[in-house]
């Protein structure tokens, strides 16, 4: 494995996009249960990176392991090196819980909070004292709203329930929750498996223009959700990076024959 | 015949009828053309319910003609209930018998019968439940109806002096009595407010421990350990507040140079409370629980401290449900009658001061109660009276309850 990451590393797609994490041999335990095994990856900054793989492939562990929600989970343990711009993230100068700040994370259910819409969004810059004023909140709520292109469908409706929206507006507005902390990463553990179609494919666009700004990251069980979205694929098989690679390179021309029998439909 | 052998001779007759039943069904069901046909011990079943519904419909019947006798003789009616009595019974057995038994064939729905009779038996088991608390409401009503047409309500409900010694006999002295219910009540408030204040906090912080922060291993031996407090007879959280906890209190206020009694309402109330404490945390704690951890994890997910998620989003949602099992532990605490009756003063002063005796509608009721006394006194039914309000009080607390925790249970599913 490490082998083939080392390759992956040269054949890096763009050259304006630097690496922003680095991940070298994360092995991942949960007891006696080995989920992750050595698994080697670089994700570039500014990009779309998606995880695929068949269910119980290590993808959403691997994704929980970028900003330490696995700390949460008692029996978890992980190994290895994870660098955020150098910086190990396991390391002991590093808060897991400001590191969430800086990477956050939307989840496979939307799950807002039962807050008003405003609430749920000025949650995160509150507890990180993030706006001085009553304006400046609203000016970050607003913007965050904006940036998830839900303003225009809750503009009147601020501080109304945040669990009273569809599923899909619920699952921009936690993208909304997550983009007012100013991450400069997010994770995205299968976001659009609980959507309708209409649903996902307005949150498909809108990670396709957070790209500009953001580093994102996603899980996803579509492959033509991770054709259509992302720039680099990693495919994870048994706990383990079968092949990563450019998303076009990896669709098209496959190197590992169990990539090209995942994509193809054979098994997963 | 006296009732025993008549019990053994109908289930004898029922076993016979089972026995016969599945033998004749075992017979006719073999030579059916039918696929599928009912098995011979529900065909058996079906004789016995056949032969014991008709004689238990009887006695219901009979047992209700007693309750309001008949103008018969007395040589009469013990004739009948005899020898004419027994001899119907093990009539209507027989004919349900033979009846049942000529009836089969492949073709008969005894399962309808079979199930049909399962549901009237859960049918009546929760009628019967409903009925009995009727029943008591309606008993509190009357003598509660038959005081205030003695004492007037006014008094009662407004009045600031309770005495209710009557006198047995008009000669004895102190024969008239005050009903005023109100120190009362201020009584049963202050020691439930006491109460309150060490049972919700304690509880509470307990449930978010247990829930947030133990470990599964820790969780497992500790939260039975806790549930054992629920487990004590409050007779002994009664003696024990009598006895150690009222008297330390004491000592306590004599070493500050504070008058303290020994029964003050400060003792029984934290007792209370103490009892009170595995009922709010376990409370609590199922329904910390019920928030859905995907609501912890978008906390998290945001930078959020593990005390953050908690004061901001786990208790924020599970507010209206902790709310309903204060309420609930309020009505328990309004009710509970033994740490009160051991640990509490008798005299019925209106105070609120914590480290005085006051008493309680609880206290008072035992009070009533207890000695010789006549039942259509003003004294013994005041009993009444106080018990339908507190009835009343205890209901509108756990309705309310129960509507905010079913409203809040909705909210996740």
């Amino acid at each position: 494995m490490p082998i083939q990451a080392e390759e992956n590393v040269e054949n890096r797609s763009n050259a304006e996009h630097g690496v922003i994490i680095s991940t070298r041999d994360v092995n991942v335990y949960y007891g006696d249960n080995h989920a992750l095994h050595g698994v080697s990856l670089d994700i570039n900054k500014h990009q779309v990176t998606s995880l695929i793989g068949p269910s119980g492939c290590g993808k959403s562990t691997y994704l929980r392991c970028l900003n330490r929600m696995n700390d949460t989970v008692d029996s978890c343990r992980v190994t290895g090196e994870i660098l955020l711009d150098g910086v190990d993230i396991y390391g002991p100068s590093v808060d897991e819980v400001l590191l969430r700040a800086r990477v956050g994370m939307v989840f496979q259910k939307p799950n807002p909070f039962p807050k008003s819409i405003y609430d749920n969004v000025a949650y995160g810059p509150r507890i990180h004292g993030l706006a001085d004023n009553k304006d400046d909140l609203d000016e970050i709520v607003l913007t965050s709203l904006e940036k998830a292109g839900l303003i225009k469908e809750v503009q009147d409706r601020l501080h109304s329930s945040g669990t009273g929206l569809s599923g899909g507006q619920q699952q921009r507005l936690c993208i909304a929750r997550a983009l007012a902390v100013r991450p400069d990463i997010i994770l995205m553990d299968e976001p659009c498996s609980a959507l309708d179609p209409i649903a996902t494919a307005k949150v498909e666009e809108l990670i396709d223009e957070l790209k500009e700004n953001y580093t994102i990251i996603i899980v996803t069980h579509s492959m033509q959700q991770a054709a259509r979205i992302s720039q680099r694929t990693a495919f994870f098989h048994l706990g383990e990076i079968v092949e990563t690679g450019d998303t076009e390179k990896l669709f098209t021309s496959p190197t590992d024959k169990r990539t090209q029998g995942y994509i193809t439909g054979r098994f997963g | 015949m006296s009732f025993y052998p008549l019990l053994i001779v109908l289930l004898l007759m029922s076993a016979v009828g089972y026995w016969f039943g599945s033998k004749k069904a075992l017979n006719t069901v073999r030579k059916s053309t039918n696929f599928i046909t009912p098995r011979p011990h529900q065909f058996g079943l079906y004789v016995v319910i056949w032969a014991l519904v008709p004689p238990v419909i009887l006695s219901a019947i009979w047992g209700m003609l007693q309750v309001a006798p008949l103008q018969i003789e007395a040589g009469t009616l013990r004739q009948i209930d005899q020898v004419v009595f027994p001899v119907l019974l093990l009539l209507a057995t027989g004919a349900g018998l033979y009846f049942a038994i000529l009836r089969i064939n492949p073709d008969l729905r005894v399962r309808r019968t079979i199930e049909g009779l399962v549901y009237v038996i859960l049918i009546l088991a929760s009628i019967i439940s409903i009925l009995t608390t009727v029943g008591i409401v309606l008993s509190l009503l009357f003598e509660t109806i038959q005081f205030f047409g003695k004492v007037p309500m006014s008094e009662f409900f407004f009045g600031l002096n309770w005495s209710p010694q009557t006198a047995l006999r008009a000669d004895q002295v102190g024969s008239s009595g005050a009903f005023g219910s109100v120190p009362l009540f201020t009584g049963t408030l202050l020691i439930t407010f006491i109460a309150m204040c060490v049972a919700v906090p304690l509880g509470l912080l307990s449930a978010v421990y247990m829930t947030e922060y133990a470990s599964s291993k820790f969780r497992a031996v500790v939260k039975p350990l806790l549930e054992i407090l629920a487990g004590i007879p409050t007779v002994v959280y009664g003696f024990f507040a009598a006895l150690t906890v009222g008297v330390f209190f004491r000592d306590l206020g004599d070493s500050l140079g504070i008058d303290v009694v020994s029964e003050s309402a400060l003792a029984a109330g934290v007792v209370m409370g103490m009892m009170i404490i595995p009922f709010v945390s376990s409370l609590s704690d199922d329904i910390i629980m019920a928030v859905p951890q995907s609501l912890r994890d978008g906390s998290y997910g945001l930078g959020a401290t593990k005390s953050e998620t908690i004061r901001k989003v786990i208790l924020p949602a599970a507010l209206p449900g902790i709310v309903g099992a204060v309420l609930l532990a309020v009505s328990r605490a309004i009710g509970e009658t033994m740490i009160v009756v051991m640990a509490a003063g008798f005299a019925a002063n209106l105070t609120a001061n914590p480290l005085q005796a006051v008493t309680t509608v609880t206290v008072q009721i035992v009070g009533l109660l207890v000695g010789d006394q006549e039942f259509d006194s003003a004294k013994t039914l005041a009993a009444f009276a106080l018990a339908l309000v507190l009835f009343i009080v205890t209901l509108c607390l756990n309705v309310i309850a129960l509507m905010v925790v079913r409203k809040y249970r909705e909210e996740y599913d």
